[in-house]
């Protein structure tokens, strides 16, 4: 399968059995098996190998905390699968918080049935993606369901980090002639995962953006401190939505110009031929930086000097007019209002 | 992706702006007939730069939108009570009937599958020879070819558990069912390309000849739709109503001939109705006879049922230019695209759905 690439650097152990069974969630001896010869092995750290209830861990200052659950389908795509991105979501959304990540906890729900060489890339995905962030799991647990009450395995990442002692983002701190700065190619996720949807395949080279954000953000709180007012990273709903909320929550308006958003030409073309706007299209491996206006120009070459900001661009400011709307001006000259998306966003007919 | 940048030129919008600047000297409607140009005018910021004399008036074609409620009501029956697979475009799962939608139906336990070709839905039937797999066939001249070869290949290779469920329209009937409308004003048309490069630029002669319009064929980028906007006006102008092809990149006197004679192997024109409009004769396609073991309704023994509007909601002004959507009572409070009230707001195509998503206040 295509979208494999861990088995061969973790090779899966000799296992009695080929899916798994409601046994195996039943806390006897087959989710021992499972544990030991499954999560045990892949992902050793002092604090899994005392194997308590909980994780003991040692961090001073000031703590981020945050949850993710990751029900996506179909759990292996273009670029990626589910246990990267439950990695790298509970990453990000720590990065966000302008902190240092550090420990996650894994829970997993699987189906009754699920074959355990695909339960086994996963947790290869959550392994390799967690050793690429630096962070440990350190606590998890796994349930497992009758078949048809999930979708083969949900995911639970909860993870800390260390906050990094210049933050202070906060929606009331935007004020108008900040600038918008979007940390890489939008839309690439999202139509990664429409490409292999049930009933909508379609063939391209488009994969998954997901991937560890930390780095680049630490380094842009470390250059720039407070004058970095906000990160946010624009996943359901894509950077048109995220602009809404801080447009709603920040009463200002933010004007964008739409010859300035990175997007890879073949997304562009799969967001044409489906009828979608790639404002809403899902990401996991931007983000959207509000900074002050005078640094804007040196924030740009930090992001893009970054393996995953190259493609950084500025693509709008802040205003004081028009306080809660989004606006863009078209690439032919014209101007529109970008609105939030109502339910999910669903291909046109032609 | 070249090939459209040429239609997105800045400099080309920017000159044919001027150019109907120019020439402009009376105020004037068009309408432009399909959905895919209302969104296109609505999402380039166009509305905004034409001149104020001219009013773009938003045409019946968005095909979801015209499905009467009736046949949505069907369409939940069918999955619900039948057990059927239903499967359909996108939009049309969130269109509400007068109960529920059928994105609504699959919180009760419907199958429903979203495909983008009917031939998705052909594969959908193989795979579950066991259970009835409907395509919910919707949609202008444009999709009838891929609906009819749907049927076609099934019957071909002998499979016994597809079928759709039909509710085609046509464009020409809707343009002079608008004419002939005391009420509506329309100066002039910009025809829908997609459909005149199935059926051929020649169905639109009579119409124009015969009430005294330019009928403009016209694409969907900005340059497109500036070009047909521009030869309307100069026709208008000038006191000519001709019917003139402005998207000959795609589309032929004659059509797809090809295309067309698949047509008319499966479906026969027949009266339809419109939602929003009411019956429109000869306005639409259905199964022919010979076929009619793949046509859902008479398969599966669907009831014909009324459906119930919102009696607040303008669709139906709205869908024949008669009202914008900014101007009903309903728009934007009442009715969003996350709980629509009639069907333009559902479809993005839909004029009421192009109008809120691009920030239009009720007025």
């Amino acid at each position: 399968m295509s979208n494999r690439k861990f088995t061969l650097q973790c090779p899966m152990p000799e296992l009695d059995f080929e899916v798994v069974t409601l046994g195996h969630g039943s806390g006897g001896k087959l989710t021992n098996d499972l544990l030991d010869k499954g999560v045990f092995s892949l992902f050793k750290n002092d604090a899994l190998q005392q194997r308590h209830d909980g994780a003991f861990l040692d961090i001073q200052g000031k703590i981020a905390f945050t949850t993710d659950s990751f029900v996506i389908n179909p759990i292996f795509f273009p670029g990626g699968n589910i246990g990267e991105l439950a990695v790298n979501g509970t990453v990000n959304d720590l990065a966000m918080c302008g902190a240092d990540p550090k420990y996650i906890s894994l829970g997993l729900i699987i189906e009754e049935g699920m074959r355990i060489d695909d339960l086994w890339e996963v947790l290869a995905g959550v392994k390799i993606s967690s050793e690429a962030a630096g962070v440990q799991v350190v606590t998890g647990d796994t349930k497992v369901v009758e078949k048809g009450k999930g979708d083969q395995v949900f995911i639970n990442t909860t993870g800390v980090g260390l906050t990094h002692p210049e933050v202070d983002f906060s929606m009331d701190r935007i004020s108008p002639e900040d600038i918008v700065i979007v940390s890489g190619p939008i839309a690439a996720h999202g139509m990664a995962i429409m490409s292999v949807r049930e009933g909508l395949t379609f063939d391209s080279d488009i994969i998954s953006d997901t991937r560890p954000l930390h780095e680049i953000t630490n380094t842009l709180l470390d250059k720039f401190g407070k004058d970095i007012k906000l990160l946010r990273d624009p996943t359901r709903g894509g950077v048109a939505t995220v602009l809404n909320e801080i447009a709603r929550f920040s009463k200002v308006g933010i004007e964008l110009i739409e010859n300035e958003f990175p997007i890879d030409v073949q997304v562009r073309a799969a967001c044409e031929m489906l009828g979608l706007d790639p404002l809403y299209v899902a990401n996991e491996g931007i983000f959207l930086a509000v900074v002050k206006k005078h640094i804007a120009n040196q924030v740009l070459p930090t992001i893009q000097s970054h393996k995953y900001g190259k493609q950084a661009r500025i693509i709008g400011e802040v205003q004081e007019e028009n306080p809660g709307k989004v606006f863009i001006k078209s690439k032919i000259g014209g101007r529109r209002v970008i609105g939030m998306l109502a339910g999910e966003q669903l291909p046109r007919i032609c | 992706m070249k090939y459209l940048e040429e239609f997105r030129d800045e400099k080309q919008v920017k000159k044919l702006l001027d150019d109907i600047h120019s020439i402009v000297t009376r105020e004037w409607s068009i309408m432009e007939i399909c959905g895919g140009q209302t969104h296109s005018l609505v999402k380039n910021g166009i509305l905004n730069l034409l001149p104020d004399k001219i009013t773009m008036v938003h045409g019946p074609g968005c095909p979801v939108c015209v499905t009467p409620i009736g046949m949505i009501d069907r369409a939940v029956e069918l999955a619900l009570e039948k057990d059927v697979i239903m499967c359909s475009f996108g939009d049309m799962v969130r269109v509400p009937g007068s109960e529920m939608s059928l994105m609504k139906s699959k919180a009760f336990g419907a199958d429903i599958r979203i495909v983008y070709s009917p031939l998705d839905a052909l594969k959908i039937a193989r795979e579950n020879p066991k259970k009835e797999v409907v395509f919910f066939a919707v949609g202008f001249e444009t999709t009838a070819p891929a609906n009819a070869l749907s049927v076609i290949q099934a019957a071909k290779s002998g499979l016994r558990n597809y079928s759709i469920l039909t509710s085609h329209v046509l464009v020409p009937p809707a343009m002079e069912a608008i004419l002939s409308d005391e009420e509506t004003r329309i100066d002039g048309f910009l025809a829908a390309g997609h459909v005149c490069a199935i059926m051929g630029s020649e169905e639109y002669e009579p119409i124009s000849e015969k009430y005294g319009v330019p009928v403009i064929i016209t694409g969907f980028e900005p340059v497109d739709l500036l070009y047909g906007i521009k030869s309307c006006v100069e026709q208008l102008e000038s006191g000519k109503s001709e019917l003139d092809n402005q998207y000959k990149r795609v589309v032929r006197r004659a059509g797809n001939t090809e295309a067309k004679s698949i047509i008319f192997e499966i479906f026969e024109v027949g009266d339809r109705e419109w939602r929003g409009i009411g019956m429109i004769p000869s306005s639409g396609y259905h199964v022919k006879g010979k076929y009619s073991e793949y046509d859902a309704i008479r398969k599966l023994d669907v009831v014909a049922v009324d459906g119930k509007e919102n009696p607040d909601c303008m669709a139906g002004l709205i869908l024949k230019g008669l009202k914008k959507p900014h101007e009903c009572p309903l728009f934007g409070e009442k009715c969003s695209p996350s709980n629509p009230q009639g069907a333009p707001m559902v479809s993005s195509e839909g004029a009421c759905a192009a109008y809120y998503h691009f920030g239009y206040e009720p007025e």
